[in-house]
């Protein structure tokens, strides 16, 4: 779970929690009410949540405990507990880094820092200004042989330094 | 010669076969094993094939296979669960999500196996959700397995069904911890719970269940073919049949490896590995991801096994190997390591969980130069009491990253602590930039550059940095086009 200070300061452009989508919640209701069981598919439904509206905001989570006839407690214990599950929106093109061991070894905190440096020094977690880019460390994307790994959106980039960052951004824009 | 020294078994059909094509796994021998086993063998027998195969858990615990599933089969219970898992939150370590993209049904049809000699009818594969061409692959794999017949109803027109669902992980390490697992498979938080009962008793939903690793499984139907009398001839006394790594880091020859138990930590990293590359020296290895430990240039002689590795305060894990060089520093690494379990520990077990940020507080401060020699006598001490008391696998190896570098390269956290320095040069707060006299020309770039302005000098004269007020950011280095800046 991450919270995000750009978000706190309301300087990020985050959608409206108060207006997600109607029909969203509809398709999760529909999943909800296609499961075999509601028994032992927190985590099912949390992930089906989270693919839909990219993120699991308290309104959403207040809506699965509904569906699901859990307390928000329950929920909120299941999606804090997680890594995965983010309440707070990722940019248009999410950048995961890989930071398990191969990569830290060949230098990853070094991609870091520069996709930092490069995105206006924003921090791990957070989303930049105009709401395109987030950064996230993963513990490991298991594609070591690549080291260190960067992935954005589905696109993946192998053996990064930091001075290729500049030119994977503009791939971006 | 290195394809000599391995031995493929777990991956031997990755790579080989078409992972999305179930005949072409049935072409190379693939779904006989099971045929075998429901047609020509009893549980029992199946059970007892399984021990004297040797096999061991080769998630990292070690667990004999066979004994496990004896256990499971002792219990009367309507329903039995076969738990795959893959969970492979081990950072350098891919092995479990190459075999599953590269040869899905080896682990579909262990299953199967396990739930016929078990006496269970449902499987589930608890799979990381990072992996999404895994997942994808086995999907295919079930579902044409199904058609087949294969899995199912009446498997090979006999009374045995066995159905098998995927159930996907939210990113937490401990789940790959068996009882953990189980309680994130019902939907909870994934913590652990004390043992016993032991999942093999009572596990998912309280029904003898048992947890098998993808590597294990796929090894199981070469070794009901050929037969547990040619698999346990691989291996040592206690550790039978081949063992996959992934070497990765700093290696010449980065990726998979499959080599038989006992083979040497020398002929892996220099044979099969290709030695370090760029001419540096090898330091060390860290071999079972967080929970393991460093094995050295010292130990390039100990032979690979469970109880070899358990020797150097490391562990089997699950196979990774992460090759370190000369300019890797071993706190550096240690405080990496505990970083990662203190941020993944659950929080449900006090060791655990204040242990964790403690250490790592300690390791910080040695890295920042702050330490004292007490904090190495507690580092040990804390290692110590934390490896006795903690609730389940992750705390209780939690501490072997500092436990193990501590029994070799004790002088490097010493040099930290006494004389303020990093060895290998990583650790930014102990390390002094200063100019080459001879090298400056005096171009005035590093000190234009330099965002705290300690650096001083003429035009064309000899320029020195205030180490006072340097803040150690590499800046005037990375600027500098006459090499005339050096950090040591």
């Amino acid at each position: 779970m991450q919270t995000s200070t750009c978000q706190n300061s309301g300087d990020c452009k985050i959608p409206d929690r108060a207006t997600l989508p109607r029909d969203l919640y509809r398709k999760l209701a529909d999943f909800v009410a296609a499961l075999p069981q509601k028994e032992g598919h927190m985590v099912t439904v949390l992930h089906k949540a989270q693919s839909l509206f990219g993120y699991l905001p308290r309104e959403v989570q207040e809506f699965v405990a509904q569906q699901m006839g859990e307390p928000l407690a329950k929920v909120y214990g299941v999606v804090s507990f997680y890594t995965f599950f983010t309440m707070v929106p990722k940019g248009k093109y999410p950048i995961s880094i890989c930071m398990g061991t191969a990569c830290f070894v060949l230098g990853a905190e070094n991609v870091v820092e520069s996709f930092q440096k490069v995105l206006g020094n924003i921090e791990v977690g957070e989303v930049t200004h105009d709401g395109k880019f987030s950064i996230d460390c993963l513990r490991c994307v298991g594609a070591c042989a690549l080291a260190p790994v960067v992935m954005i959106g589905e696109k993946v980039y192998a053996k990064v330094t930091p001075d290729m960052v500049k030119g994977i951004i503009s791939d971006f824009s | 010669m290195s394809e000599k020294k391995q031995i493929r078994i777990a991956t031997r059909n990755s790579g080989f076969i078409d992972p999305e094509n179930i005949d072409s796994y049935i072409a190379a021998g693939g779904y006989l094993a099971l045929a075998k086993c429901i047609e020509e063998m009893t549980p029992a027998q199946v059970i007892d094939e399984m021990k004297a195969s040797g096999l061991r858990g080769r998630g990292g615990a070690g667990f004999p296979t066979g004994v496990k599933w004896g256990f499971a089969a002792g219990y009367k219970s309507d329903t039995k669960y076969v738990v795959c898992n893959a969970d492979e939150g081990d950072p350098g370590a891919f092995m479990d999500r190459a075999i599953l993209e590269g040869d899905p049904h080896s682990v579909l049809e262990a299953m199967a196996i396990g739930g016929y000699a078990i006496g269970g009818n449902k499987g589930t594969i608890y799979i990381r959700a990072e992996y999404p061409l895994a997942i994808k692959r086995l999907k295919i794999a079930i579902e044409q397995a199904e058609e087949k017949g294969m899995l199912g109803k009446n498997i090979f027109g006999s009374d045995f069904s066995f159905d098998l669902d995927i159930k996907y992980g939210a990113g937490a390490f401990v789940c790959g911890e068996e009882t953990a697992l189980i309680n994130s498979m019902e939907g909870d938080r994934g913590e652990p719970y004390t043992k016993p009962p032991f999942p093999a008793e009572a596990g998912y939903w309280d029904k003898p269940t048992i947890v098998n690793n993808v590597e294990t499984l796929a090894a199981i139907p070469a070794i009901l073919t050929k037969g547990a009398s040619w698999f346990n001839q691989i291996g040592t006394e206690t550790s039978k049949g081949t063992k996959v790594f992934c070497i990765v880091g700093k290696i010449n020859n980065v990726g998979l490896i499959e080599v038989p138990m006992g083979i040497t930590l020398k002929e892996v990293i220099f044979d099969v590995g290709g030695g370090v590359p760029n001419g540096k020296e090898f330091k060390a290895v860290q071999t079972g991801g967080p929970s393991g430990g460093a094995l050295t240039f010292k130990d390039l002689d100990v032979k690979i096994d469970y109880e070899g590795l358990a020797a150097c305060q490391s562990m089997m894990g699950s196979g990774g190997m992460i090759v370190m060089d000369e300019d890797d520093c071993m706190v550096a690494v240690s405080k990496f390591f505990l970083d990662f379990t203190m941020e993944e520990t659950c929080g449900k077990c006090t060791p655990c969980r204040i242990g964790s940020k403690r250490i790592y507080e300690t390791l910080d401060r040695i890295t920042m130069g702050q330490g004292t020699m007490d904090d190495i006598e507690n580092l040990k001490l804390m290692s110590t009491v934390i490896k006795d008391t903690a609730l389940c696998g992750l705390g209780q190896t939690m501490p072997n990253p500092v436990l193990s570098t501590m029994r070799v390269f004790e002088d490097e956290y010493r040099a930290h602590v006494i004389d303020k320095k990093c060895p290998a040069g990583v650790c930014t707060s102990l390390l002094e930039f200063v100019v080459v006299d001879e090298k400056c020309v005096g171009c005035t770039l590093c000190a234009k550059v330099c965002p705290v302005d300690c650096i001083s000098g003429k035009v064309k004269e000899v320029h020195v940095i205030d180490q006072a007020a340097c803040i150690k950011c590499g800046a005037c280095l990375e600027k500098c086009k006459f090499d005339a800046i050096i950090k040591r």
